[in-house]
């Protein structure tokens, strides 16, 4: 069997994967550099029975599974994962049409209908770009001044896709989220991300301990994973007096500091599941 | 000095860090690719060729970089 994986640089997290594909017999890893890999319409073959796409840039990493889906490859995650999990605003609808319970969110198109949108929702909000990660150009707006501050600068120096404006209300996360991960149906591993920042990203510095994967937890992470598609992915959680919330949903997760966290062997359960799906299971 | 193994990986090859001069083991297993931090001055390096093994500073990260 021939697994492709799709890669940029070769970071610890996808050195995890390889070794863990080269325990299995009979798996031969065919490594794609989206740095080297051209396409050609409607002409591309490429010979391997499953794609998995470990990109490090979005752009290509959703490009690269359209193409890869064209030429009848089944990719891990999909290119329609990919799609909306690469865009915080795809997330919310799908969340919110599949009833996963998510923070207050309000989308506005002009910096006049954003700032009446985020006073109607009552300060703190937080502004995000809808697509971005590891915690980049988010903005914790907790008064009008800053909110029409932020607003013009987005407008003025911002690229057109701040001109969309996705705001959510800010939820009081006493110095922790969750990060939970998904491996089919099933709640695998979760760590809490614990920061004395607002934003917990452990790209940002949030330090992870290991958090007990509940039946509460399990029910709305693999709910979430279901509502944007399925697969492999990493869903961020509030806990709020409400119960639990789903921040975003990550479909290129990141896990390399993870493994010793929560003991569990987060890398070998991905590729456990890649090869059911080579299997057409 | 320098050992081959059988996979193609290598072991116990030095290499020089483009930052900082310092002579730094390529860690056993290395493929070409790999992102690794130069333990001397924390520069992440991406190794772009085993033999000789050869290094050049990681690209900087971008605006879509990202889970």
């Amino acid at each position: 069997m021939k697994i492709g994986l799709l890669h940029s640089l070769l970071r610890k997290d996808e050195k995890f994967l390889m070794d863990e594909f080269a325990k299995i017999k009979g798996v031969e890893l065919v490594l794609i550099d989206d740095r080297e890999i051209t396409f050609n319409l409607g002409h591309d073959s490429f010979e391997v029975d499953v794609l998995v796409e470990r990109c490090i840039n979005h752009s290509r990493a959703l490009h690269g599974l359209r193409l890869f889906e064209a030429a009848g490859i089944k990719c891990v995650n999909s290119y329609a994962v990919a799609t909306i999990c690469g865009d915080k605003l795809l997330t919310s609808v799908a969340l919110s049409e599949n009833h996963v319970a998510q923070p207050e969110i309000r989308v506005a198109f002009t910096e006049e209908s954003a700032m009446k949108a985020i006073e109607e929702m009552g300060f703190p909000v937080v502004l995000k770009p809808a697509v971005g990660s590891w915690g980049r150009l988010l903005s914790k707006i907790n008064d009008k001044d800053a909110a029409e501050a932020i607003l013009e600068h987005k407008t003025v120096l911002g690229s057109y896709h701040h001109s969309i404006f996705y705001i959510q209300k800010y939820v009081e996360k006493k110095g922790k989220d969750i990060r939970s991960f998904v491996v089919g149906d099933k709640c695998i591993a979760a760590i809490y991300r614990n920061s004395s920042h607002w934003i917990t990203n452990t790209a940002r510095g949030g330090v992870a301990t290991n958090c007990p994967v509940t039946e509460e937890l399990n029910d709305i992470s693999v709910r979430a994973a279901k509502a944007v598609g399925g697969g492999i992915v990493a869903i961020d959680v509030f806990e709020t007096e409400e119960g639990l919330m789903v921040n975003e949903v990550n479909y290129t997760m990141e896990y390399k500091n993870s493994i010793t966290t929560t003991g569990v062997n987060i890398p070998g359960k991905m590729v456990e599941y890649i090869l059911q799906v080579a299997e057409g299971k | 000095m320098f050992a081959k193994l059988k996979n193609g990986v290598v072991n116990k090859m030095k290499f020089e860090c483009p930052v900082c001069g310092a002579m730094v083991d390529l860690p056993e297993g290395t493929v070409i690719g790999e992102l690794i931090e130069c333990p001397d001055c924390g520069t992440e390096l991406e190794v772009v060729s085993l033999d000789p093994p050869t290094v050049k500073e990681a690209p900087q990260e971008e605006e879509d970089w990202g889970e």
